[in-house]
């Protein structure tokens, strides 16, 4: 079962860019697209131990601040070296003007 | 204390299990807007400066081929060569981390040239570079560290004329092609990414194999001085360059204000070398592209110690430094910090030296 939880405001991420969220003692990246939709992955990279959040977003990628590795942060594949492992992805769902993300039980 | 940079060795192992691997390091804050505008990419500066080496370097051999074997030809040789054998060096490393240009295939296409100009593998070198990142200097895990201690100068200065760097790089080039993978390559090479090593460096030996034979049916070195051995007589600039990086500084410490060095250059080496004289800059910020560095460094050169003003003035503060280490492995330079920065975390880091000398 989904647990929706809320993580932010709309307008507490700009347009092409994330923030950090974190939640029972796990990270997120919560990403605002280009074309105004909301995603949610996990925070850190699959290489290594860096969070996304200082990364750049371009267009629909995120990019690791440390190794310059990427992905697709909606559906978490893996895009360029040195990163090899899938990113979990997360639902994400918009109330009103409240970003939630969608948590296992 | 005595240093073993094997990969496999008592000091890598040391490093993951004291957490000095794969640590958190120090960074500069910078408001994430600023920190987003320098990360942005650009295709312009690239593509610039890429028409303006290829065309400098078709013009220079050139000449050369027109004047050969004239000793007329030996300047334009020598300008070929530094374009060859050291501004590869810089476009390897900038495409490697995907920043130099907006669109991934610009990276990829100049990545590609470079590497086999500089002889490195791309494959190989890639992930070789992905953990002088995470481990920088780091004995034992940093697989690219230029100067060992005690320093082997013979191997320093050699390497102005490639003789080292270019014979590893033929050596290991060769003996991927015969489908071997070296053991401590194949430590940070992921087993799913060893075939491509294997594939590139056949096709290389296929290059050098047809560029010798051509040599020897014109009875002449002159295909050699196009292909192959620019990588020596041109490298002296890129060892130049590349020593002041990370030489007589601190190892195995997470700050890069201890072991990196920024060095003020003048601006036909920045070209060069692409503006990687930010090398503090560079390594606590890797994403952002060398034509933003400028930007980056004016910044946050209130957290950092001051850059040597100078290629000669680094080199009179690195050279003794290195003399030393020669007696004492221990010995390495602490630059100081403006007033303005966040001092050095000493504990942390003497935790991790031992006693080291300062």
């Amino acid at each position: 079962m989904t647990h929706w939880i809320d993580a932010c405001a709309t307008d507490d991420i700009d347009e092409e860019d994330l923030i950090r969220f974190d939640h029972g003692g796990a990270s997120y990246a919560i990403y605002h697209s280009p074309d105004g939709q909301f995603y949610a992955t996990a925070g850190h990279c699959t290489h290594e131990q860096v969070h996304l959040a200082d990364g750049l977003v371009m267009g629909h990628l995120i990019e690791c601040p440390k190794h310059n590795g990427q992905f697709d942060y909606r559906t978490g594949e893996a895009k360029r070296t040195p990163v090899c492992i899938a990113l979990k992805t997360y639902p994400v769902k918009v109330e009103g003007d409240r970003v939630l993300i969608g948590l296992g039980a | 204390m005595t240093r073993d940079y094997s990969l496999l060795g008592p000091d890598a192992r040391r490093a993951i299990e004291s957490g000095l691997a794969a640590a958190a390091w120090y960074h500069t804050d910078v408001p994430r807007k600023e920190m987003k505008a320098l990360m942005q990419r650009s295709d312009g500066p690239a593509i610039r400066d890429t028409v303006i080496l290829f065309a400098a370097m078709v013009g220079f051999a050139g000449l050369g081929i027109w004047l050969w074997p004239s000793p007329w030809s030996a300047p334009f040789w020598l300008a070929y060569g530094v374009l060859y054998g050291s501004a590869m060096d810089s476009r390897w490393h900038e495409c490697g981390h995907g920043t130099a240009f907006k669109t991934p295939w610009m990276n990829n296409a100049l990545y590609g040239v470079a590497c086999f100009m500089i002889v490195r593998n791309p494959v190989t070198w890639r992930w070789s570079h992905t953990r002088h990142h995470t481990d920088t200097y780091i004995v034992g895990r940093d697989p690219e560290i230029a100067i060992m201690r005690p320093p082997a100068f013979l191997k320093v200065i050699g390497n102005f004329l490639g003789i080292f760097d270019a014979w590893n790089g033929w050596s290991r080039m060769l003996l991927n092609a015969t489908g071997r993978i070296h053991p401590e390559e194949a430590d940070y090479v992921p087993a799913s990414e060893q075939p491509k090593v294997i594939r590139i460096a056949r096709i290389w030996t296929a290059i050098y194999a047809a560029t010798i034979a051509l040599a020897l049916a014109m009875g002449s070195i002159l295909p050699l001085m196009v292909i192959g051995l620019p990588r020596l007589y041109g490298a002296w600039h890129h060892v130049m360059t590349g020593l002041l990086q990370h030489g007589g500084l601190a190892d195995n410490v997470n700050d890069h204000r201890l072991n990196s060095r920024t060095v003020y250059i003048n601006p036909v080496s920045r070209f060069i070398y692409w503006n990687m004289n930010y090398h503090v800059e560079h390594h606590m910020f890797p994403m952002v592209p060398y034509h933003a560095l400028p930007r980056l460094h004016a910044l946050i050169r209130h957290d950092l110690p001051a850059p040597s003003p100078s290629i000669p003035a680094a080199f009179r503060e690195m050279w003794p430094a290195l003399r030393r280490q020669l007696a004492n492995e221990d010995y390495y330079l602490k630059r100081a910090l403006p007033a303005t920065a966040r001092p050095y975390r000493d504990d942390f880091h003497s935790a991790a030296l031992g006693a080291a000398a300062e």
